[in-house]
């Protein structure tokens, strides 16, 4: 594992109030209160973390990826992205990126879409969707709930003809993304099974969530 | 122990059939795909018609569409984005998804030939006929304060409160929104993934086809999209027709053009069984 990376004086971590370790190809959510400052490490390097965002006291209001684009006028997120709900509340504001390539056009794998992306032969593999289904069902949602989500540490880049692709991740072992919440929210996690594509190097493996209280 | 890792080879097999995969999705489909359908739009047989709806600048419409109908939408005296959504009409969890549509296809850019995927990996349209190529599949649609920012003082309707009003009366929610397709929305990304109107890629009088694969409730919205350069609001009315498509031929464009085109169609044949 990585070493603990300080963007705050006041952060170490053993002040987290929260410290999970989500294993390869495993869902997650958790309750992300104002003001905490959720950390998602990319612990191994070259994993894409497919995230979702609901609002805590009402998961109608969600990430919204096109009103998050609109919001900042560009397709990738980085450091001072506002994470825009489908209601155009900010919910979270992103603090710090290590990293620097982030996607929210290319969404999350499934099995559904993995058949005709690379044949029907790869219908019964382990898939995001399938990851989030059963961890939002958790909370009382259901498919028609998962929403085009985030993928941190995923590199698609679009080129001016419209051209996209996904490429190999850029993320180092212990790069991190730091997101101030505004409001409450329910964050959901898909630490992505893909092994179809290189936005894990065919090699899926554990990420980290650590949360801290906000700083007076 | 948190992770085994998979082996060289495991790794190295992967790779190889992404790359080919890779391969033949960016090479091929440009090179098959026709250039945008002529202007002026060919008169619809009048026969093949089941309706037509003028919807205002700013305002809203949904209609039922089955398998085999199509709809034209004309964008008239220039000037409109229509943004769209749709549902399956049998399951209305099974959705527009433009974030696979993009991803299988390997492209952004919408034009005739292309398809647009539901969340299941199912065929919803086929584009038949386009002659703008112009459409946006990442930035979405106006909102209340989208609007107010753009025309500070000016009373408006927008995108967000048109679609909540189409699901509402549909019995659906906002919870069922999906992301949006905005046609005739020239945008285009920069090296740095910034947003750009490239107004020349709209013309006064483009229209679009849409050929349902399966049976859906569609909705609409008439408002300027966010980026539209016009400093003025006066969304333009457009026009929408409800008409049977032509029989599909052997070697239809958009069954045959790609290779996740044909797969995805497999998928909805395997629905339909």
């Amino acid at each position: 594992m990585t070493d603990f990376i300080k963007t705050s004086a006041s952060r170490s971590l053993e002040n987290a109030v929260q410290d999970h370790f989500i294993a390869a190809e495993a869902p997650w959510s958790g309750i992300v209160r104002k003001g905490q400052t959720i950390r998602i490490e990319d612990s191994y390097g070259q994993q894409a973390i497919d995230t979702l965002f609901y609002r805590a006291d009402d998961f109608a209001e969600r990430y919204s990826n096109q009103d998050t684009m609109r919001a900042q006028g560009g397709a990738y997120i980085g450091t001072g992205t506002k994470i825009i709900s489908n209601e155009g509340n900010v919910m979270l504001v992103m603090t710090a990126d290590s990293c620097g390539r982030h996607d929210t056009s290319a969404g999350a794998c499934s099995c559904e879409s993995n058949t005709v992306r690379f044949g029907h032969g790869t219908k019964y593999l382990h898939a995001c969707r399938d990851n989030f289904v059963l961890e939002v069902t958790k909370h009382g949602m259901s498919k028609r709930d998962i929403v085009p989500n985030i993928n941190f540490f995923m590199n698609v880049p679009i080129k001016p003809n419209g051209e996209m692709t996904i490429v190999d991740g850029i993320s180092a072992p212990g790069d991190y993304v730091e997101l101030v919440a505004e409001m409450d929210v329910l964050c959901v996690i898909s630490n992505c099974p893909q092994i179809n594509n290189p936005c894990n190097g065919f090699d899926p493996t554990p990420v980290r969530v650590l949360i801290w209280d906000g700083e007076d | 122990m948190m992770h085994v890792r998979r082996s060289p080879e495991e790794i190295a097999a992967n790779r190889q059939r992404y790359e080919e995969h890779q391969k033949k999705g960016l090479e091929f489909a440009p090179t098959a795909l026709p250039a945008p359908s002529p202007l002026p739009a060919p008169a619809l047989d009048a026969a093949a018609i089941i309706h037509q709806e003028t919807v205002p600048g700013g305002w809203y419409w949904s209609t039922a569409l089955k398998r085999g109908e199509a709809l034209r939408i004309d964008q008239g005296e220039g000037g409109s984005t229509v943004a769209l959504v749709a549902w399956n009409a049998t399951d209305t969890s099974e959705r527009l998804n433009l974030v696979d549509t993009v991803k299988v296809q390997w492209t952004t850019a919408l034009g005739k030939g292309r398809v647009i995927f539901s969340d299941m990996g199912r065929v919803m349209f086929s584009l038949i006929e386009d002659s703008s190529g112009a459409h946006d599949c990442l930035m979405g649609g106006s909102t209340a304060a989208s609007n107010a920012a753009r025309y500070p003082g000016v009373k408006t309707r927008n995108t967000r409160d048109n679609l909540v009003l189409v699901a509402g009366k549909l019995g659906l929610t906002r919870r069922d929104i999906p992301a949006i397709l905005n046609l005739f929305a020239p945008v285009r990304v920069d090296d740095d993934g910034g947003f750009h109107w490239r107004g020349k890629l709209s013309n006064s009088g483009d229209y679009a086809e849409l050929r349902a694969e399966m049976d859906m409730i569609v909705g609409f919205s008439n408002c300027p999209h966010p980026l539209d350069p016009d400093p003025v609001y006066a969304p333009k009315p457009v026009i929408v027709t409800r008409f049977r498509a032509p029989a599909l031929a052997v070697d239809d464009l958009s069954r045959t053009a790609t290779a996740e085109a044909l797969r995805g169609f497999e998928n909805n044949v395997s629905m339909l069984a």
